[in-house]
């Protein structure tokens, strides 16, 4: 937790600010085009920046997107020991393990694979609904892919929104509300909803930007602060008049008008236009982060701030609008909430979606497009999660412990390429002192600042 | 409390004519109005009775009667009062000294508690009830708190603490019902506390991830652990995994006769004791030993620290484990003493409170422990408006500690300043 940007520059020895400035480069460098975003991943480079002279084959072996599918793959097989672990029948045969060892193993086999067979049938493909599933997956990643996206955006300016829950709370409420009281012609309605919503997320990131840019307040506390504000702003709301469905005491709001909500793209199933504003919104935050000044300057910010405002970047300025930005992306997610998949108020709106889509940003690894098929993943473990426990009685907390372990995996790459000895030589004992520094240095910079 | 002791004294040196930030003054002239007008000329006309001793204890006091508008008014102008002294002494180019937010805290709770419970259904309300209660809350919190004021003050953020107590909390009920005994239960949460702990220090210190993922990450990974336990051993098996029973409660003989606060603070469980034991340790040995100097220097200046020899990263390590340990704790006393038995997400975002606490008491272990305390009583007095039945939402009480913690990273306590190094990998060379 460092203090604001400003903070920092007093104190400074000159050798520390050259050193920021040259991590910089390093960062602006890999940020130029689509490569490495400067937040997590550049932990990741720590092995293999500057040394490029293996094959082809070991940059595929040693890369990121491959450490990310084994890391998927480890996290699936630690959640399956979980499972396996607790299971009545692999606990019985363990008991005479010695005597008929394959016992044992076909009861840790089936005890593992049921409860992902289930997750896989609930979430793409089922022999009874066909491909139905999938829409359900995609239904649920809306959100996720709306909320990753703002707290990617964060990342890759160096700030790190934890608030996307409270983002995601505020914007159902007042999309909700416009919903319900409002009654609008087509179009016109759900347009204001979804207006309505954005510009509460928005505003609801702005604060913290503000107190960032303006006092100095660490990022961090404030969003997980207004994360609760928002929540018993909520239960609040939900105890009035104004907001409770007319003659039901419980906190439910009454359903959106029909004009309100998002048009079912697929008759029969509960995917709608959500999901198109999702890949729309991916593609326009991928364009703004690559191909735009405004863009450019986020990134600047977040691989330096020191650098960016020395070239001009207005940081305070920066910082309020990455947060507005994230606030209003997280705040489709809301709207997507209330006026797609849900269409009523609850408290439990929100549900995990803003916590989720912290680990939906980094497995994406702060790229649009990584955080969009990170949303489809683990949209498909929340989707895939109700059938498991239907069907075989895991409980759909597994899915939390899956999804930590894949963040946690790929967070620190030298854990999972040790676990499969890819480092083909030794030399990496001899070069971490010095490749490391720079990972170190990049990670502070282009972390929270 | 005041934001002027946080200006860094070389920033204001080299300004020619440094006045001290005008945002205490300010904030609790504001503060200050504000009580006047809605607790004082707009509150109600009841009369707010404060019973002090129960109708058992041997020394029987009588109650505080304060009519709620007089008391509201007399309360505002003090308060008034003091904002301007505050303001004084700003035209006089001086600092407003340490104690007056805090006295200034003091007062406008009280004032606050006044017009609560003036304008309730059923204007009385038991002050020792109250701040038993608030302690009895406040205990886990101050244990979270001083698990992050050792991992901040080493140079390691921890946004971990909820899964600490998540740990400690299942662990306690777990081991507690397997051997019988709450107190291997005690033992075994601050072992939990520290794995979890361990696992922050390992992907912070050993992997450089950076420490704030890492700590969301690890309170998924509890909440995600502990509920699926919950869910297939404990649900289906209470009788075997979760009935820990619960710690005893020793009342020190001679303390806990004192009338009024000997109950209060000196009739509670080990870990209640535990808890005034870890804040003195912490706060003696971070300020007071040779151990404390190099954790303050690792976390302000790991690169100095190096040259002088200590070994940054395994300060940073053990540390680290430590903080976790003491979490731990806290989480048992959920499941030991708070009730007694273990249910899903029971910390219910504590840990974020306490680091709430860790950041308005800055970084100091008398500091969060009194923030621990006062939000501690914020928690307490929330459940007890729901009972008198009183005009302010319950759920805006429930807000209260994180929105005093938002004006204490912005506002009123200036740019609360962390450890230099706090949140940024060391490594050698």
């Amino acid at each position: 937790m460092t203090s604001s940007s400003e903070g920092s520059t007093k104190d400074q020895t000159p050798e520390e600010s050259t050193a920021e400035v040259r991590a910089a480069d390093v960062a602006l460098d890999t940020a130029g085009g689509t490569l490495e975003p400067s937040i997590v991943p550049v932990s990741s480079q720590s092995g293999d920046t500057g040394h490029q002279q293996g094959s082809l084959m070991r940059r595929i072996v040693m890369g990121n997107g491959f450490v990310s599918v084994l890391a998927v793959i480890v996290a699936l097989f630690l959640g399956g020991l979980l499972i396996a672990s607790t299971d009545a029948q692999v606990a019985k045969t363990a008991g005479y393990l010695f005597a008929r060892p394959s016992d044992f193993l076909t009861a840790l086999w089936s005890a593992m694979t049921d409860s992902y067979v289930a997750l896989f049938q609930g979430s793409v493909f089922s022999p009874r609904e066909g491909f139905k599933p999938i829409l359900e997956t995609m239904t649920v990643a809306t959100p996720l892919i709306c909320a990753g996206l703002g707290v990617a955006l964060a990342f890759r300016a160096g700030l790190f929104n934890i608030g996307a829950q409270g983002q995601i709370i505020i914007s159902a409420t007042l999309a909700a509300y416009v919903g319900f009281t409002w009654h609008l012609p087509f179009g016109l309605h759900l347009l204001l909803v979804i207006i309505m919503g954005v510009l509460g997320g928005a505003a609801w990131g702005a604060i913290v930007g503000i107190l960032k840019a303006r006092t100095g307040a660490h990022e961090v506390i404030v969003t997980i602060m207004l994360n609760y504000v928002a929540l018993f702003l909520l239960d609040f709301l939900l105890n009035t008049s104004a907001f409770r469905r007319p003659g039901d005491n419980s906190p439910i709001s009454p359903r959106l008008d029909e004009s309100a909500t998002y048009p079912v793209l697929i008759p029969g199933s509960r995917l709608h236009l959500g999901f198109l504003v999702a890949i729309a919104l991916t593609y326009g935050v991928w364009w703004m982060l690559n191909r735009s000044t405004i863009g450019f300057e986020f990134r600047a910010v977040g691989a330096n701030p020191i650098a960016a405002r020395t070239a001009g970047v207005k940081v305070p300025r920066a910082t309020i609008l990455v947060m507005a930005l994230a606030g209003a992306l997280a705040a489709f997610g809301g709207v997507a909430q209330v006026a797609g998949t849900e269409k009523v108020l609850t408290g439990g709106v929100a549900a995990q979606i803003g916590f989720d889509s912290i680990t939906v940003a980094l497995l994406g690894r702060s790229t649009p497009w990584g955080t969009f098929f990170a949303g489809l993943l683990f949209g498909a473990f929340r989707a895939g999660a109700v059938q498991m426990q239907i069907q075989t009685g895991t409980p759909i907390d597994i899915v939390l412990v899956v999804q930590s372990l894949i963040v946690l995996f790929i967070a620190a790459p030298p854990l999972i390429r040790s676990i499969f000895r890819l480092e083909s030589k030794k030399k990496k004992k001899n070069k971490t002192p010095k490749a490391a520094p720079e990972a170190a240095l990049a990670n502070a910079t282009g972390g929270a600042k | 409390m005041s934001a002027t002791t946080t200006v860094p004294r070389s920033g204001s040196t080299a300004l020619p004519a440094f006045r001290p930030s005008l945002k205490v003054p300010v904030s609790l002239g504001v503060l200050a109005l504000i009580a006047l007008v809605f607790f004082g000329f707009l509150g109600s006309d009841k009369t707010a009775e404060m019973k002090i001793s129960d109708a058992g204890d041997a020394v029987a006091v009588p109650a505080l009667m304060i009519p709620g508008q007089v008391g509201g008014i007399v309360l505002g102008i003090l308060l008034l009062a003091m904002a301007a002294y505050s303001i004084y002494r700003w035209t006089q180019g001086e600092k407003s000294p340490k104690w007056l937010p805090i006295a200034f805290a003091v007062v406008f709770v009280f004032a606050l508690l006044v017009w609560i419970v003036a304008g309730a259904r059923q204007p009385s309300i038991s002050l020792a009830g109250l701040v038993a209660g608030s302690v009895t809350l406040a205990v886990p919190l101050v244990f979270g708190s001083l698990s992050g004021v050792l991992c901040e003050r080493v140079g390691v953020v921890n946004i971990a603490i909820e899964g600490q107590l998540l740990g400690g909390a299942f662990t306690a009920a777990l081991v507690a019902t397997m051997t019988g005994s709450p107190y291997i239960g005690l033992i075994a949460a601050a072992a939990a506390g520290a794995v979890v702990s361990m696992v922050l220090a390992v992907f912070s210190i050993k992997y450089l991830v950076n420490q704030i993922i890492v700590g969301v990450v690890l309170n998924v990974l509890v909440s995600g652990l502990t509920g699926f336990l919950y869910g297939t051993l404990m649900v289906p098996n209470k009788e075997q995994f979760n009935t820990p029973g619960r710690l005893d409660i020793l009342p020190i003989p001679l303390l806990s006769d004192i009338p009024i606060i000997g109950p209060i603070l000196f009739e509670q469980s080990i870990a209640g004791y535990l808890m005034y034991i870890a804040v003195a340790v912490v706060w003696f040995g971070l300020f007071k030993t040779r151990w404390g100097l190099r954790v303050r220097a690792v976390g302000e200046h790991p690169q100095a620290a190096d040259t002088l020899g200590i070994n940054v990263n395994a300060t940073r390590f053990w540390n680290v484990t430590l903080g976790g340990a003491i979490a731990g704790i806290g989480g048992a006393v959920f499941t030991l003493v708070t009730i007694d038995s273990f249910t899903k997400d029971i910390s219910g975002g504590r840990g974020f409170i306490a680091l709430a606490a860790l950041i308005f008491g800055r970084w100091n272990p008398i500091g969060a422990f009194l923030a621990s305390l006062l939000f501690g009583f914020a928690y307490n007095l929330q459940s007890i408006l729901g009972i008198i039945g009183t005009p302010v939402p319950s759920q805006f009480m429930a807000m209260l500690p994180y929105l005093v913690t938002i004006f204490a990273v912005a506002g009123l306590v200036g740019k609360s300043r962390p450890p230099a190094a706090s949140g940024i990998p060391y490594v050698k060379g």
